[in-house]
C-alpha cells in the first residue's frame, strides 16, 4: 500500500463517524477494528512464523476475564486491571508457548486447540470465579482523560487509536531484522538452524508477542461489549479468527484487517439479508483456500498486475 | 458399588461412541495426513439425518443406514471436489475441512433449527435390564455391543481384506506403497468416505444418550482429537483403547469433579504430545 | 603438528537395527581441503549431519577447534564457526539473492534480535552481502528474485550463504551435483579461490574435479573409514580400487 493510499485510508477512518449516519455503523467499525487486532496478532504466528493456531480466542478470554474479575471482585481501576490482564495473559502465553512449541504442524494445531478448550472449559465450569455460563456483566468502560467512552464516536476514536498503535507496532516488528528472521524460520527452519539462529527462541518470542497483542484485543473487546462469557472463547471463535487471517491474506500486514472486515461485515450486515451468512462465509473461505491461497490481498495483487500488464 | 458399575457402563457406552468418531479420524489422518476438522460436523449431521428418518416414522435401523449412506456420500463429494484438488498441501486441506465444518454446522441449523432435539432409543432397546439387582439402561449396553461389532468389522477389513492390506501399507509407508502400485487416489476416497460414514453412524447411535443440538460438532471434535492423540494417530487399536480410556476419564470425571472434568480430558493429551508424540500405539508422530 | 580443527573420534550412529556410522575417526587440519568419498549409501551425508548437529550421535565425540561439540545443537555449532551446504537446496525461495545472503550474515550478529528498523535497508548489512555475492560472481544479480535464477546460480548462492557465515570450517555436500560442465568449472574455480584460512571438508562424486582439489581424502564404505590419507595414498590404495571397480 503506497503513501497516497495510506493517507486516504487514514483520512477515511478518521472521518468515518461523520460519514456514517448514526451509531450503528460507527459501532460496527469499532467491532471491525477490534476483530482486526485479534487477526493481526494471530497473523504474526500464522502468517509470519508459519505456526497455525486454533486457540487464539483463549487470549481474548484470558484478558477479558482477568480485567473484569479484578474490577468487579477486587474493585481495581480500569487502568490497573487492564495492565494486569495484559501482563497476565502475556505471561500465560509464554508458558503455553513452552509446551506448544515442542510440536509443529498438526500437533501444534491440536495443542493450541486444546489450550483454547481448557480455557473455555475453565470459563464455563469455574463458576465461582467466572460466573459460568452467565459470564461477567455490568462492566464499565473507562474514562481516559475524562473522555466518555460510552459515546459511540468517542469509543470509535479510542479504538482506532489502539488499532493504529498495534498496526504500527506489528509493522515495525515485521520489517525489522528480527522480523526477517521470523519469516526465515517459516520458510526454511533447517537452514535457519544451520545459520546459527535459535529457531525455538524466535518462535517462542513470536508466540508470546501474539498473546500480548491478542490480550490488547481482549481488553478492547470487553470494554466494547461490557460483558464477557465463555462463548467468546469458543472453538468457533478461534476458528473465525483463523478464517479472518487466511481469507484476508496470511503473512501480509493488511490481510488480517481485510479478513476481519469481511467476516464482521458478513456477520452484521449480510446477516440482515442473508440468514445463513455462516454458510456463505464457509463457502467463501473454502473458495479462497482452494483458488486464492494468498487471500484477498493476493487476489487484489493479481488483479492489479493483470490490469497493469494489460495496458 | 452400584455407582461404580453404573458409571462403568456409562463410560463404556461413551467410549463406544467415541470409538466410531475417533476410528474414522484416525484412519483419515493415518492415510491422508489430513486432520479432518469437519469430523465433528459429520457426527452431528449423521445424528440429524437419523433423527429425520425416525421422525418420518421409520425404524432406528433405517436411521443408522441412512446416516451412513448420506454422510458417506457427503464425505465422498468433499474429498473429490475439495480435498483432492489440494493434494500435497496439508495445511490447505485442514483449512478446507474447517470451512466445510462451518458450512455443515450452519446448514444443519438452517434445516433442523436451534433447539436441542432428543432422540429416543428404539423401543426394543428402551428401558433397563436387571443384573445383580441393579438396573442398567439397555441402550447403553447395546451401544457397547455395537461399538465392539464396529471394531471387529474394521479390524476384519484392515486385517483380512485386500483393501485393508493396502490401507495398512499406505499408513505405514506411503511412498513405498505407491511405489508398488497401490492406487492412492482411490484409496483416499474410500477411506475418507468410510471415515465420514462412521462418524455419521456414531452420531445417530449416540443420539439417544447425547441428543442432537447445534454445537454438538464443536463439542465432539476436541474430544475426538484427544482420543486419537492419546491412542496414536493411524492406529485402530489406539483409537479403541483411547476411546474407552477417555470414556472412563470423562464419565467418572463428570461425577467426581464436575468443575474440572472437561479440563482433565486435555491433560493426558498435552502430556502425550509433550512426552511421546506418537501416542500410546501410534505409528506416526503427530 | 597443530591440532586438527575438526576431530571426529569413534563416532557411531544406528537407525533401529542398522548401524550407519561405525566408529568413524576423522582429522581435518586448518586450511586443508579434505575430500570425503565413497559409493552411494556409504554414509557420507549422515556423517555430515552428525558433524553439523542435524543428527545426534550414539557414541563418540566431535571436536571443533579444540571444543567438544558432541552435545551441542546445530545452531550452537554454527555459532562456533561451522558452516555447511546441503545436497538439496535450502534457500529462501520467496526472497531475492541479497536477502538470502543478508539472512546468512545475520545468523551470528547481535543485529538479528533488533525489533525495530528496517531489514531491507540496513546499509552495512547490504554492503557486506553484496561483497559476498561478488565473491561468487552473483553481485550483478543481487536484486533478482530467487525463482528467476538458474540451478547453477542457486548452487553458487548456497555456497555464498555458507561463506557469509565467516566459518572456520566449511562442509560442502556435493556442491557440483546436477550442474552442467560449464557451471562445474565456475564453481570449481570459486572453491579454489576460497581463502586457506577456511578449512573445507567436501563430499563429491565428480572424481576428476574432486581429486584435483583435494589435499587429503577419506574413503567411507558402509559407514566405516576404509582408508584415509593424501590424495596419492588413497588413489593408490588397493582397497579404493576394489570398492570403486568392484561396483
Amino acid at each position: 500500500m503506497n503513501r497516497i493510499t495510506s493517507v486516504i485510508a487514514l483520512a477515511l477512518l478518521l472521518a468515518l463517524p461523520l460519514l456514517t449516519g448514526g451509531t450503528y455503523y460507527t459501532n460496527l467499525a469499532s467491532q471491525i477494528l477490534i476483530a482486526a487486532i485479534f487477526a493481526m496478532s494471530l497473523n504474526l504466528l500464522v502468517g509470519y512464523a508459519g505456526l497455525t493456531s486454533l486457540g487464539h480466542a483463549g487470549y481474548l478470554g484470558l484478558a477479558a476475564y482477568i480485567s473484569s474479575w479484578l474490577m468487579v471482585k477486587l474493585g481495581w481501576s480500569h487502568a490497573s486491571s487492564a495492565a494486569m490482564a495484559i501482563v497476565g495473559t502475556t505471561v500465560i502465553a509464554g508458558i503455553f508457548g513452552l509446551i506448544a512449541l515442542r510440536a509443529t504442524g498438526i500437533s501444534f494445531l491440536m495443542i493450541t486447540l486444546a489450550f483454547g478448550q481448557i480455557l473455555w472449559g475453565l470459563a464455563y465450569r469455574w463458576a465461582s470465579v467466572t460466573g459460568g455460563d452467565n459470564g461477567i456483566s455490568g462492566l464499565t468502560r473507562p474514562s481516559p482523560f475524562g473522555l466518555d467512552l460510552g459515546e459511540a464516536n468517542i469509543f470509535y476514536y479510542c479504538t482506532l487509536f489502539v488499532f493504529l498503535l498495534v498496526l504500527l507496532a506489528i509493522t515495525i516488528l515485521v520489517r525489522s531484522p528480527f522480523g526477517a528472521t521470523i519469516r526465515g524460520t517459516k520458510d526454511q527452519p533447517r537452514r535457519m538452524n544451520a545459520l546459527g539462529f535459535n529457531v525455538w527462541l524466535i518462535r517462542w518470542i513470536t508466540f508470546t508477542a501474539c498473546g500480548f497483542f491478542g490480550s490488547i484485543g481482549g481488553i478492547m473487546y470487553v470494554y466494547y461489549h461490557q460483558f464477557i462469557s465463555p462463548h467468546s472463547l469458543s472453538l468457533a471463535n478461534s476458528a473465525e479468527m483463523l478464517l479472518m487471517v487466511i481469507a484476508g491474506g496470511a503473512g501480509t500486514l493488511l490481510g488480517p484487517v481485510i479478513g476481519a472486515a469481511l467476516v464482521m461485515l458478513l456477520k452484521n450486515v449480510a446477516s440482515q439479508y442473508v440468514d445463513h451468512w455462516v454458510t456463505l462465509l464457509g463457502l467463501v473461505f473454502i473458495f479462497i483456500v482452494m483458488f486464492i491461497p494468498g487471500g484477498i490481498v493476493a487476489g487484489f495483487d493479481r488483479i492489479k498486475s493483470a490490469l497493469t500488464s494489460a495496458k | 458399588m452400584s455407582f461404580w458399575l453404573i458409571q462403568s457402563l456409562n463410560s463404556l457406552a461413551l467410549g463406544g461412541v467415541l470409538f466410531t468418531l475417533a476410528a474414522g479420524f484416525s484412519l483419515i489422518f493415518g492415510l491422508m495426513r489430513i486432520a479432518n476438522l469437519s469430523h465433528g460436523a459429520y457426527f452431528m449431521l449423521g445424528a440429524y439425518v437419523g433423527l429425520s428418518v425416525i421422525e418420518a416414522g421409520h425404524s432406528f435401523f433405517l436411521a443408522i443406514l441412512a446416516a451412513a449412506v448420506a454422510i458417506g456420500i457427503l464425505g465422498c463429494i468433499v474429498e473429490r471436489i475439495i480435498l483432492r484438488r489440494l493434494a500435497g498441501n496439508s495445511l490447505s486441506q485442514v483449512l478446507a475441512t474447517l470451512g466445510v465444518a462451518f458450512v455443515i454446522a450452519d446448514c444443519s441449523l438452517w434445516f433442523w433449527g436451534g433447539d436441542p432435539r432428543p432422540v429416543s432409543a428404539p423401543s426394543f432397546l428402551a428401558g433397563g435390564v436387571q443384573i445383580f439387582g441393579l438396573t442398567f439402561p439397555l441402550y447403553r449396553i447395546a451401544l457397547v455391543v455395537f461399538s465392539i461389532f464396529v471394531a471387529i468389522g474394521l479390524w476384519a477389513l484392515l486385517d483380512k481384506t485386500k483393501l485393508g492390506v493396502m490401507i495398512r501399507a499406505s499408513v505405514d509407508d506411503r511412498q513405498m506403497a505407491q511405489g508398488v502400485g497401490v492406487p492412492a487416489t482411490k484409496l483416499f476416497s474410500i477411506v475418507f468416505c468410510l471415515g465420514a460414514a462412521l462418524a455419521g453412524v456414531g452420531g445417530i447411535a449416540a443420539a439417544p444418550i447425547l441428543s442432537v443440538y447445534p454445537g454438538l460438532d464443536a463439542d465432539m471434535l476436541p474430544i475426538a482429537l484427544v482420543v486419537v492423540i492419546l491412542g496414536g494417530l493411524g492406529s485402530l487399536l489406539g483409537a479403541f483403547i483411547g476411546s474407552f480410556l477417555i470414556g472412563f476419564i470423562y464419565s467418572f470425571g463428570q461425577v467426581l469433579f464436575p468443575d474440572l472434568a472437561y479440563i482433565i480430558l486435555f491433560l493426558p493429551m498435552l502430556i502425550i504430545l509433550a512426552v511421546r508424540p506418537r501416542g500410546l500405539f501410534g505409528k506416526i508422530s503427530a | 603438528m597443530m591440532n586438527p580443527i575438526l576431530q571426529v573420534s569413534n563416532l557411531t550412529k544406528s537407525f533401529g537395527g542398522l548401524q550407519v556410522t561405525k566408529g568413524v575417526n576423522l582429522s581435518v587440519h586448518t586450511g586443508e581441503r579434505h575430500l570425503l568419498i565413497g559409493p552411494n549409501g556409504a554414509g557420507k551425508t549422515t556423517l555430515f549431519n552428525l558433524i553439523s548437529g542435524d543428527l545426534a550421535s550414539d557414541s563418540g565425540s566431535i571436536t571443533l577447534a579444540g571444543k567438544n561439540v558432541t552435545k551441542l545443537s546445530t545452531a550452537r555449532r554454527a555459532q562456533l564457526d561451522l558452516a555447511r551446504t546441503y545436497q538439496i537446496l535450502t534457500l529462501f525461495g520467496k526472497d531475492n539473492l541479497l536477502s538470502n545472503v543478508k539472512l546468512a550474515l545475520l545468523g551470528k550478529m547481535p543485529l538479528r534480535w533488533k525489533c525495530w528498523g528496517s531489514f531491507l535497508s540496513e546499509a552495512a548489512l547490504d554492503q557486506k552481502a553484496l561483497s559476498v555475492l561478488d565473491m561468487v560472481g552473483l553481485g550483478s544479480k543481487a536484486y533478482l528474485p530467487l525463482e528467476q535464477t538458474s540451478y547453477g546460480e542457486k548452487r553458487r548462492l548456497e555456497i555464498a550463504m555458507a561463506l557469509a557465515q565467516n566459518p572456520q570450517i566449511l562442509l560442502l555436500d556435493e556442491p557440483l551435483a546436477g550442474l552442467s560442465t560449464e557451471e562445474r568449472e565456475t564453481i570449481t574455480q570459486l572453491l579454489k579461490q576460497i581463502d586457506r584460512k577456511i578449512t573445507i571438508l567436501m563430499i563429491e562424486h565428480d572424481m576428476e574435479v574432486a581429486l584435483a582439489f583435494a589435499d587429503r581424502i577419506t574413503l567411507l564404505h558402509y559407514g566405516e573409514v576404509i582408508t584415509s590419507g593424501t590424495r596419492q595414498e588413497v588413489v593408490n590404495d588397493p582397497r579404493t580400487k576394489e570398492i570403486y571397480l568392484g561396483q
